[in-house]
C-alpha cells in the first residue's frame, strides 16, 4: 500500500491520465485579457469610447474563448464553454441597466435630499425663488412633503379597497367555485384586468366619477379607485396561488373535527398561507405606488399638503416628478426643478425597496414554524 | 360515548360512476372493525361515507341509510358538520395544523369552532387527550412547540389525540399506519386496543397482520374489475375471515393467492 501511495504521489507532478487533454488553467483568462486589449485597439480605430470598447471586447471573447477551448478539448467542451459565457454575458447585460438606474438616481438624488426637502412643500415656491437659487447657489428650494403624503394616503386607500375585494375573490375562486362557469369567467376577467394599461384604469375612474360628480372632477379618492383597478388582479393572483398550495389534507383534517367550511378557511387555510398572501399584497402595493398615468388624469397636482382624499387635488411622487421635469417652476432656470425630480425619484425607489424588504420580513415572520426533529 | 353503526343498502357515486354498491353492515359499539381489500375497491370511499367526508369531493354522493344508534346520518336536514363532530376521522398521512402548537392542535376542534373553554378545562382536555393517545410523556415539556416538529408516528398520535378531544362516538381511521415505521405502528395499534374501550373504531388497512392484531371483526371488500363498483364480499369475526372464510374470493385474498 505504502509503495503504491508513494508511486502515486511521486507521479502527481506528471500528468494524470484521467485529466490529460484538458486546457491549461491560464487559457481562458489569457483569452480574456487578449480580447480586452484587441477590443481597445479596434475601438480606437473608430472613435474610442468605453462602451464600444466593452462591446468589442465582449464579442471577441465570446468568439475566441470557445474556439480556443474547442481546439484543445473538443467540440463538446467547446459548446459548453460557449453557452456558459453567453449565459454570463446575458446576466451582465440584465444587471447593467439595473445598477445604472440605481446609481444614477443615487448620484443625482442624494445631493438634493435634506431635512428641508423632506419636510418642506412647494407652497410659495415661484420661478423667482428658483432663479435666485440658481444665481446664488445653495440648497434646492421647496420640498416634497405634499407628494410623499399624497402617495402614502392614496396608496393606503387603494390598498384598503383592493385587499378585501382581491382576497375574497381569490377565496371564492379556490374554495367555492369548484371550476364552475362563474369561476372560469372571473378567472378570465382577472387575467384580462392584469393586462389593462394603467392609463385606461385612470380614464375609467375619471369617467366613473365624472358621471357622478361632473366632468373634470379630480381628487385623491378617484386616483385610489384607479389604483384599485390595477391592484385587484395582482392581489387575486398572488392570493389564489397561495391558497392553492395549502394541502387539502389540512382542510379535511379540519372538516373531520366538525369545523364548518368558512371557519376552516378563516382559521386553517388563511393562517397557513398568510405569509405568502401578505408578501403578495405588499408586492402589489409596490407595483402601484409608482403609477403615474392614472394619477395624472384623476388626482392632478398640488403644491401644498392635502390629507383629504375626498376634496381637492393632491400631489403624488410620480406626478411630482413628471411635473417638475415637464413644466419646471422657472422655465428659464430648470435646474432646481430637475434636482427636485431626482430627489423625489430617489424617495420613490426607497419606498419600493422598503416594501420589498417588508414583504420578505412578513413572509419570514408569518411562515409556519417548524422545529427540528 | 360509543355508538353502533348500521348501514343499509348504501350506494356511493362519483358523479355518474357507481363506486361502491349495496353495502349492508352492522358495526357494534366498543369494537374494532377492519376493512381490508385491494386498492380501489372502495373501502376508503365507504369509510368516508360514515362521516360524510366524501361530500368534500366534488360530485360525490351516497344513497342509502347509515344509522348511528338508530339515527340516519343521511336523513333530511342533517348537518354534515354535526355528523363529523360525532364521527371523527384519522387520515393516512399525519396532518397536524402547521400553524399551531402541539397544545393548540389538540384543542383545534374546540378552538376552531370558537367554543368558550376555561384555561383549566383546556389544560385538562389537552392532558387527557394526549394521555389517551399515549403521547403525553413525550410532549408534556414542549406543548407550545409546533406540532410539525414531531416525528411521523408522534404526529399521527397527535392527530388521534386531536380527534379524541372532540369526544366523538366513533373514530374512523383510513390506513393510519401506512406512512409509519414498525415501532410507531405498534404504538398506534396498542392505542387502538385502548380506544376500543371508549369508542367504536373502524380502520381501513392494507396490512392483513394488522387487521388480525387489532380487529374484532373484519370486512372484506372486492372489485370485479376496473370500472366495476366495489362490493362488500364478506363480513365476520376476524378469526373466521382469516381462517375459515365462506367466500372463495376472501380466501384467495387473505391467503395471498389473489389476482
Amino acid at each position: 500500500m505504502s509503495i503504491s501511495t508513494q508511486s502515486k504521489s511521486s507521479s502527481s507532478s506528471q500528468r494524470n491520465t484521467l485529466t490529460s487533454g484538458q486546457r491549461p488553467k491560464w487559457l481562458v483568462p489569457v483569452v480574456m485579457v487578449g480580447a480586452i486589449v484587441v477590443g481597445a485597439a479596434v475601438s480606437a480605430l473608430i472613435t474610442f469610447s468605453v462602451a464600444s470598447w466593452a462591446i468589442f471586447a465582449a464579442v471577441l471573447f465570446l468568439i475566441a474563448a470557445p474556439i480556443a477551448v474547442t481546439s484543445i478539448e473538443g467540440s463538446r467542451k467547446g459548446s459548453d464553454a460557449a453557452l456558459t459565457y453567453v449565459v454570463y454575458a446575458a446576466f451582465i447585460l440584465a444587471v447593467v441597466p439595473l445598477v445604472s438606474v440605481i446609481w444614477t438616481v443615487l448620484a443625482r438624488g442624494v445631493p438634493t435630499l435634506s431635512i428641508d426637502f423632506l419636510t418642506g412643500t412647494m407652497g410659495g415656491i415661484t420661478g423667482l425663488i428658483d432663479q435666485r437659487a440658481v444665481a446664488e447657489g445653495g440648497a434646492v428650494p421647496g420640498g416634497v412633503l405634499q407628494a410623499i403624503i399624497g402617495t402614502l394616503v392614496i396608496t393606503f386607500w387603494a390598498t384598503l379597497f383592493s385587499v378585501p375585494i382581491g382576497l375574497l375573490t381569490a377565496i371564492y375562486l379556490v374554495e367555492y367555485s369548484n371550476d364552475g362557469w362563474l369561476g372560469k369567467v372571473v378567472t378570465f376577467l382577472v387575467d384580462v384586468m392584469t393586462g389593462v394599461p394603467s392609463i385606461v384604469a385612470g380614464l375609467f375612474a375619471s369617467a366613473l366619477f365624472g358621471l357622478i360628480l361632473g366632468p373634470n372632477t379630480r381628487m385623491g379618492i378617484i386616483g385610489a379607485i384607479a389604483l384599485t383597478v390595477l391592484m385587484i388582479p395582482t392581489v387575486v393572483k398572488a392570493t389564489e396561488e397561495m391558497l392553492k398550495i395549502v394541502p387539502n389534507e389540512l382542510r379535511e383534517a379540519s372538516y373531520a373535527l366538525g369545523v364548518r367550511k368558512w371557519r376552516t378557511i378563516l382559521k386553517v387555510v388563511i393562517p397557513t398561507s398568510i405569509s405568502g398572501i401578505a408578501s403578495g399584497v405588499t408586492l402589489a402595493i409596490a407595483r402601484v405606488i409608482g403609477e403615474t398615468a392614472p394619477l395624472l388624469v384623476t388626482v392632478g397636482f398640488l403644491n401644498t399638503v392635502n390629507w383629504n382624499v375626498f376634496n381637492d387635488w393632491m400631489s403624488t411622487l410620480p406626478t411630482f416628478i413628471y411635473q417638475q421635469l415637464m413644466r419646471p417652476v422657472a422655465p428659464t432656470a430648470p435646474d432646481p426643478s430637475t434636482d427636485r425630480a431626482w430627489g423625489a425619484a430617489l424617495i420613490l425607489i426607497v419606498f419600493v425597496m422598503l416594501l420589498n424588504l417588508i414583504a420578505r420580513l412578513i413572509a419570514q415572520a408569518f411562515a409556519p414554524k417548524t422545529a427540528g426533529r | 360515548m360509543s355508538k353502533r353503526i348500521d348501514v343499509e343498502h348504501l350506494n356511493v357515486y362519483y358523479g355518474d360512476f357507481l363506486a361502491v354498491e349495496d353495502v349492508n353492515i352492522n358495526i357494534d359499539s366498543r369494537s374494532v372493525t377492519a376493512f381490508i381489500g385491494p386498492s380501489g375497491c372502495g373501502k376508503s370511499t365507504f369509510l368516508r361515507t360514515l362521516n360524510r367526508m366524501h361530500e368534500v369531493i366534488p360530485g360525490a354522493y351516497a344513497k342509502g341509510k347509515v344509522m348511528l344508534d338508530g339515527e340516519d346520518l343521511y336523513g333530511k336536514g342533517v348537518d354534515p358538520v354535526t355528523v363529523r363532530s360525532m364521527v371523527g376521522m384519522v387520515f393516512q398521512r399525519p396532518n397536524p395544523f402547521p400553524t399551531m402548537s402541539i397544545r393548540d392542535n389538540v384543542l383545534a376542534g374546540v378552538k376552531l369552532n370558537n367554543k368558550k373553554i376555561s384555561r383549566s378545562a383546556a389544560d385538562e382536555l389537552v392532558e387527557s387527550s394526549l394521555k389517551g393517545a399515549n403521547l403525553w410523556n413525550e410532549v408534556k415539556d414542549r406543548l407550545d412547540k409546533p406540532g410539525s416538529g414531531l416525528s411521523g408516528g408522534q404526529q399521527q398520535r397527535l392527530c388521534i389525540a386531536r380527534t379524541m378531544a372532540v369526544k366523538p362516538d366513533v373514530v374512523l381511521m383510513d390506513e393510519p399506519c401506512s406512512a409509519l415505521d414498525p415501532i410507531s405502528t405498534i404504538a398506534i395499534e396498542d392505542l387502538i386496543h385502548e380506544l376500543k374501550e371508549q369508542f367504536t373504531v373502524v380502520i381501513v388497512t392494507h396490512n392483513m397482520q394488522q387487521a388480525q392484531r387489532v380487529a374484532d371483526k373484519t370486512a372484506f371488500f372486492n372489485i370485479e374489475g376496473t370500472g366495476k363498483p366495489g362490493k362488500l364480499v364478506e363480513f365476520d369475526e376476524t378469526a373466521t375471515i382469516f381462517q375459515n372464510p365462506k367466500q372463495k374470493a376472501t380466501e384467495d385474498y387473505v391467503s395471498g393467492r389473489f389476482g
